[in-house]
């Protein structure tokens, strides 16, 4: 059993006793809270309870809620942090509730939904709330009972005492623990002893979702409020001149036409009317920026990798000697192109805002983020305006971003009333914020055995932040290394999508390796087996990632998918990738059909330490399989004149039932701490799948979208069902 | 403007909206069944799915002129509480991510397997091939269409 102390004397004083308004005492927790005075009012049936918890209560009747704090995009976090808490606290999870806990920095650390932290972050504070409650509920029955507290044992939110007989539910103890001081060291279960963590449960809105009662962003109707859309910029680049609303404002239902920040606003009473109101809308646009089209983009990136300066990012050794040295080398260039994130559920966000407050209720990743830029904005202390976070239909990044959230106050505050924005999926597609597009330069130097003693990588990107990640494997176990980016700015917005970076370098470098193995005549795993033993005897520079777990996987996926044997007709592509401290190794197998390549399957080997949900960590793994290979096959967003051309689901192709591949997914076993899945199984896609569309056709798929590649690059053709 | 009578989910509604009003928004804004979805407003998607005499249609491409007096279904009204048997399905295969689109994928799975009760996998790929679930959980409304099927018997 492994124990976790409470340093802080703060944090030691987090148990409270409150009653209820039915008479009962109410025992509370507010173990991680920074101030333990501060209240959070919950509505509960008829009882208004006033709780100090971050995490849970215990009500006399033995009901014991969960509070999860962090915001729902579909990564079934509502779900698994409290099976983490039920875990330690021994609770029967059919008899729990859960609720969704409002915005309150006060008491919680990152309440965000993204980078797959979610879950490195909170697994040992959720564990030690849950122990700590079952502790003094042990003490408090000891005491009763006035029995030793070794002597009693917990199970489905029952104490019992065995030589007596006796048993009684925690709640009987939730006064009287209340009272009790929390103990200096909390005892934690040792993994073999979970029956929660790592099983299969549903999510806990399931019912909710299936009969249409879930309350999403869009679905936010208020008294007196508005509705609106807002027109923005049609290209990138282009600025609002004059805006001539009176024909839209003569139409049905439409109360006012307002201009802000470059963007119309549309006001009136239902979606439908402003659709059409919008389209009466006289804009002039001026040119403010170069309007760029995706050939100069083209050009830009291939200048950038080709001659452009570039900034040093990791070098190792002596780059320029190894590749005189090498007996061979090999060099091939990658291409991504911008894509937008295109959540089922558009952007949007409702805001009220009044002189000296604000509320604001909406669908966002990073709801402490849009507060605190909301309150910027407005020039309101934090506290005076309060984000309402529902649950949301989709993010994968986009939903990081506030700009939806400000444009909503910002014209809240401008008409003077509460107004509801919704973008249509057109506003959603061509509004900005889009995974950068960007190319890589690789280039590998071999000995006379095939060893690959030289690696550099020359990476390029529009508005992509750093475009490398140097660290990452097989740097460390390459003797000379040189990984240079440069960032070319654009008008074009960019953000984070999904494995940002990753999601196209991974699946890029992946397809490189490929080539390297061909080159030097190795098996691909083999050759990755190689690198991650040379990794842990003689590391060359940082290692960030721990080469025993690295090879684990590679065997699992190896082993898995019989990846030395050969079958008939079948075509393999290996990939492995370590990223958001998650190891997945992946084998893609490609069949022909009537002369057409199509991926039947993926295996996925997967360390992301312990596993806390298993049905939401599959949904995960499998989804981002689905994602990735939707985004290598058909993503990409091109611009004409700053515009985008593609602007709603006919003209930009989304993955769809008939063309996924099966997903088997297989763990390692082990109890190291639990790492995210959001977003690390998606990256090595592209490259397993591109490993074996080249054995199926002999051609290279170096750049996105695969689907040009395939049936004379015509949209529509090539992967079917 | 014209003032519409609709059946929906077996009641009555009267919504006073022009006639090339979508159902969807008539439902969502005008009604307040928000449990059918916007998405992408073009008939791409799938996530407006409503049945119309038991035939699952697009919403957000229907205008509410032409409903006339079919009955309309939504999602509210597939089952007083959650037991249809697709909807027990989806949660027995724990089916949705975000679970934005699965209204949607629900309904057009449901007036499926009336007409087909016995479908093969080929036949249910063809009929769910026009719901878009971006999250990706193709694999799980493929299983659960299946457990649906065979519960239907
Ligand atoms: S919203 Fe109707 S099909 Fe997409
Ligand atoms: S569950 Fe998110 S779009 Fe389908």
């Amino acid at each position: 059993m492994s124990t976790s102390k409470i340093a802080s004397p703060n944090r030691r004083q987090f148990l409270k006793t409150t009653t209820l308004a039915g008479g009962g005492l109410f025992l509370s927790f507010d173990l991680f809270s920074k101030n333990s005075s501060s209240r959070m009012k919950v509505q509960s049936g008829e009882a208004d309870l006033v709780h100090f918890n971050s995490y849970l209560s215990i009500d006399p009747d033995g009901t014991v809620t969960i509070f999860s704090p962090n915001p729902e995009v579909g990564q079934g976090i509502k779900t698994s942090f409290p099976m983490i808490i039920a875990e330690e606290l021994d609770l029967d999870w059919k008899k729990i509730k859960v609720v969704q806990a409002p915005l309150d920095t006060k008491r919680f650390e990152r309440q965000v939904a993204g980078g797959s932290r979610s879950t490195p972050h909170s697994w040992k504070r959720l564990r030690e709330a849950g122990a700590s409650a079952r502790n003094l509920l042990l003490q408090a029955a000891s005491a009763q009972w006035k029995v030793p507290m070794d002597q009693l044992s917990t199970s489905m939110g029952m104490i019992h005492h065995k030589a007596t007989g006796k048993m009684e539910h925690y709640g009987a103890f939730a006064g009287a623990a209340a009272k009790l001081d929390l103990p200096k060291e909390i005892p934690l279960k040792d993994p073999s002893q979970f029956h929660t963590i790592g099983t299969w449960v549903k999510g806990v809105d399931n019912m909710e979702v299936f009969t249409g009662k879930t309350q999403y962003g869009l679905d936010i109707y208020k008294p007196g409020m508005k509705q609106a859309m807002i027109v923005r910029a049609p290209a990138f680049g282009l600025k609002l001149k004059s805006v001539n609303g009176e024909a839209a404002k003569s139409m049905p239902g439409i109360e006012e036409v307002v201009s802000f920040n470059n963007r119309v606003a549309i006001i009136g009473k239902s979606t439908w009317e402003i659709m059409k109101a919008r389209k009466a809308l006289n804009i002039e646009w001026q040119k403010d920026t170069d309007l760029e089209s995706s050939e100069m983009h083209n050009k830009i990136l291939s200048d950038m990798i080709g001659s452009g300066k570039m900034e040093t990012r990791r070098a190792e050794g002596n780059i320029e000697q190894a590749f005189k040295d090498a007996v061979k080398t090999v060099e091939s260039e990658f291409q991504c192109p911008f894509i937008p994130h295109n959540s089922m559920e558009p952007m949007n966000f409702y805001a009220d805002v009044r002189e000296d407050s604000a509320e604001l209720v909406g669908p966002t990743q990073n709801p402490e983020s849009a507060r605190n830029a909301v309150a910027r904005l407005l020039n309101l202390s934090q506290d005076k305006v309060n984000v309402v976070f529902t649950r949301m239909g989709g993010g994968f990044g986009r939903r990081l971003n506030s700009d939806f959230a400000l444009e909503a106050a910002e014209l809240s505050k401008l008409i003077k009333s509460p107004v509801k924005v919704t973008w249509s999926r057109e506003d959603d597609m061509t509004g900005g914020i889009y995974r950068p597009a960007c190319k890589y330069k690789f280039k590998a130097g071999l000995d006379a055995n095939g060893n690959m003693i030289a690696f550099q990588l020359r990476a390029a990107g529009i508005n992509s932040g750093n475009p490398s990640r140097e660290n990452n494997f097989p740097v460390g176990a390459i003797d000379h290394v040189l990984v240079e980016s440069s960032d070319y700015k654009s008008p074009i917005t960019t953000g984070p999508w999904r494995a940002p970076i990753t999601n196209f370098l991974a699946g890029a470098e992946q397809i490189f390796f490929d080539e390297v193995a061909e080159a030097a005549g190795k098996d691909p795993v083999a050759l990755r087996l190689e690198w991650v033993a040379k990794a842990k005897a003689k590391p060359v520079g940082k290692v960030l990632y721990e080469p025993d777990r690295f090879k684990a996987v590679i065997d699992l996926v190896a082993e898995k998918s019989q990846w030395f044997k050969k079958k008939k007709g079948v075509y393999k592509g290996f990939s492995v990738y370590f990223a958001h401290s998650t190891y997945v190794a992946q084998v893609a197998e490609v069949v022909k059909v009537k002369g057409k390549p199509v991926v039947k399957k993926v295996y996925c080997a997967v360390d992301c330490g312990i596993l806390v949900n298993q049905s939401g960590a599959l949904n995960q793994i499998v989804g981002s399989v689905v994602d990735g290979m939707g985004a290598a096959m058909y993503g990409r967003l091109t611009f004409k004149e700053g515009s985008p051309n593609e602007t709603n689901f006919d003209k930009y192709r989304m993955i769809r039932m008939g063309e996924i591949p099966d997903v088997e997914v297989h763990f390692v076993k082990n109890t190291i701490d639990p790492t995210g899945l959001g977003e690390p199984a998606l990256p090595p896609v592209s490259g397993a799948i591109g490993n074996a569309l080249y054995r199926a056709t002999g051609i290279r798929y170096r750049d996105q979208p695969f689907i040009d590649y395939m049936n004379e690059g015509k949209a529509g053709a090539g992967q079917n069902m | 403007m014209p003032m519409y009578n609709l059946n929906i989910n077996g009641k009555q509604h009267k919504a006073e909206v022009s006639d090339d009003t979508p159902l969807l928004w008539v439902l969502r804004d005008h009604l307040g069944l928000l449990g059918t979805k916007y998405a992408c407003g073009i008939a791409t998607c799938g996530a407006c799915t409503v049945h119309l005499n038991g035939e699952a249609i697009r919403s957000c491409v229907l205008p509410v002129s032409s409903v006339g007096n079919a009955q309309v279904t939504t999602i509210e009204g597939l089952s007083a509480n959650g037991e249809h048997p697709v909807q027990k399905a989806w949660d027995e295969v724990d089916v949705p991510q975000c679970g934005y689109c699965q209204a949607g994928q629900i309904m057009t799975a449901a007036a499926f397997l009336k007409k087909n009760p016995n479908p093969s996998d080929k036949e249910i790929v063809e009929a769910m091939n026009s719901n878009i679930c971006r999250c990706g959980t193709y694999h799980r409304i493929k299983d659960a269409v299946k457990i649906a099927a065979k519960n239907m018997k």
